[in-house]
């Protein structure tokens, strides 16, 4: 009878070792990243959806209108039409010159 | 026979349960590497989905873009072009349609911002009236119905009616858009009637393109031809790995990795040493403790490359990449607000996790194996 109580101790304090395992902490960190990674990635087939719809405004817009660039750089105007503008507009000074704009260090002289 | 239930597997447990302790037992060290980790592939993660996204939506996006754009160089600068070029080129053969275009930036000094006008030759507004896109009446305050007043080359103030804001969908085209009547184009910027900024050109035979091109070269010596093709490879350049935008970050990102590589290359610590004689001294061999490091490493880095890449993902895709906007933003007043549609790239994420993963595990190894090598005595000894 003593030696079946201080067994239930032992069982008490220690629980079973699987659970406390690090390789099966370790699965299951594996695991959460893969699902997350596998949910994100299922949903990006609702999110293109989505986002054909805004592409085929622009693409109405661009092609009504003859656009050749996107309204991505404003802030100079050679930077505003980069496919218009002449090669090395933004080093008009000299090739080697400092850019007074942000944009211009983002954006290389277009390939010859 | 079962794997679960192998030999092998249980060993390989046995050794990833050591990992683990052994990764709990400097947690602060471990934690601090795995955020760092985390936010190294964050960034680069981020950098290559934002300028992937990036490049195809501005592809897709100039999809019907003129096949080719004649502009007139004069003493080396972009100049008007008069209309007698528009026949000469009209009756070029190979080309189906071609038609004078009409735009040129305004510099507007309340709202400290450029803007683009253009004068469409479909459907154009009426005299007076104004179309504009949706950040430009965002950042001006305007909406459809306001009077928008502007000064004309020759200072005189030109008001124009709002007639229309463009949809918020279209921004990436059109958010410093204005589109005015032909005449009143010519005059707000004074210029003479039958000159145009360029020519669009529609070509009969797609394929032909290259040859129309050198067509108008010999008949128009002083032009410049600008193809389709060349606008889209402008903005393939300027979202590419090596160029522009990417290269900014990604020098930065790259030199990071290298220090972190760089710093577990160059040595185990003295607890690390100690730590290898002693596995070694109990009975563990070389390939064992070999094993034990891999695991090691590849929990931390394969974990960090999870969490990052899914982190970059919903940075990207979700929040609409804040942390770029305003690199790209720089000192533009007006600004597109856009979201871009991701793509799965298998090819792209294998290259990321071989980038990232596989030379801190290599890094990892290289010191372990030079300390297991050595002979256990010696290596307690240090």
């Amino acid at each position: 009878m003593a030696e079946s109580i201080d067994s239930q101790k032992t069982q008490h304090r220690m629980p079973p070792v699987s659970s406390r395992r690090g390789s099966t902490l370790a699965g299951w960190a594996l695991a959460a990243g893969s699902l997350a990674l596998l949910l994100i990635l299922l949903d990006s087939g609702r999110l293109a959806a989505v986002h054909e719809a805004e592409l085929r405004q622009g693409q109405t817009r661009a092609s009504l209108d003859r656009l050749t660039d996107p309204a991505l750089f404003t802030e100079a105007r050679y930077a505003r039409h980069a496919s218009q503008a002449d090669r090395h507009a933004a080093f008009q000074d000299h090739p080697l010159a400092l850019e007074h704009f942000p944009a211009g260090s983002l954006m290389p002289p277009p390939p010859p | 026979m079962n794997l679960f239930r192998s030999a092998w597997f249980e060993r390989q447990r046995g050794l990833i349960d050591y990992s683990v302790a052994n990764l709990g037992r400097r947690r602060g060290r471990n934690l601090g590497l795995f955020m760092a980790y985390t936010l190294l592939v964050f960034l680069l993660a981020s950098v290559v989905l934002y300028g992937d996204a990036l490049r195809r939506e501005a592809r897709q996006l100039l999809a019907d873009a003129p096949e080719l754009v004649v502009q007139r160089i004069t003493a080396g600068r972009h100049d008007l072009l008069p209309d007698a070029w528009l026949e000469q080129l009209r009756g070029l053969r190979g080309v189906r349609a071609a038609e004078g275009r009409l735009w040129g930036y305004h510099y507007d000094p309340a709202a400290q911002a450029n803007y683009t006008l253009l004068a469409p030759n479909d459907a154009p507004p009426a005299p007076g009236q104004i179309e504009i896109g949706a950040a430009l009446a965002r950042a001006s305050g305007v909406a459809v119905g306001d009077v928008l007043s502007l000064r004309g080359f020759d200072g005189k103030p030109f008001a124009f009616n709002i007639s229309r804001v463009f949809e918020s969908e279209s921004e990436l085209a059109s958010a410093d858009l204005m589109r005015v009547n032909p005449a009143d184009l010519r005059a707000f910027f004074g210029i003479e009637p039958g000159r145009y900024t360029d020519l669009a050109l529609t070509v009969s035979n797609p394929s032909e393109v290259r040859k129309v091109a050198e067509k108008v070269l010999d008949r128009l010596p002083g032009a410049r031809v600008i193809a389709r093709d060349e606008m889209r490879r402008t903005y393939e350049a300027v979202f590419n790995w090596r160029q522009g935008v990417l290269l900014t970050f990604l020098s930065t990102i790259m030199l990071a990795f290298a220090l972190l590589a760089w710093d577990k290359a160059s040595g185990l610590s003295a607890e690390e040493r100690r730590e290898i004689g002693i596995l070694k001294a109990l009975g563990w061999d070389t390939g064992d403790v070999l094993r034990m490091k891999l695991w090691e490493g590849a929990l931390l880095s394969v974990c960090a490359f999870l969490a990052g890449y899914v982190l970059a993902w919903l940075h990207v895709f979700y929040a609409d990449a804040p942390l770029f906007t305003a690199v790209l933003k720089g000192w533009s007043v007006l600004y597109p607000q856009f979201s871009l549609a991701p793509q799965i790239d298998m090819a792209q994420m294998a290259t990321l996790f071989f980038l990232t993963v596989l030379p801190y595990v290599a890094a990892t190894l290289a010191p372990v194996w030079r300390a297991a090598t050595l002979d256990p005595d010696e290596v307690m000894r240090e």
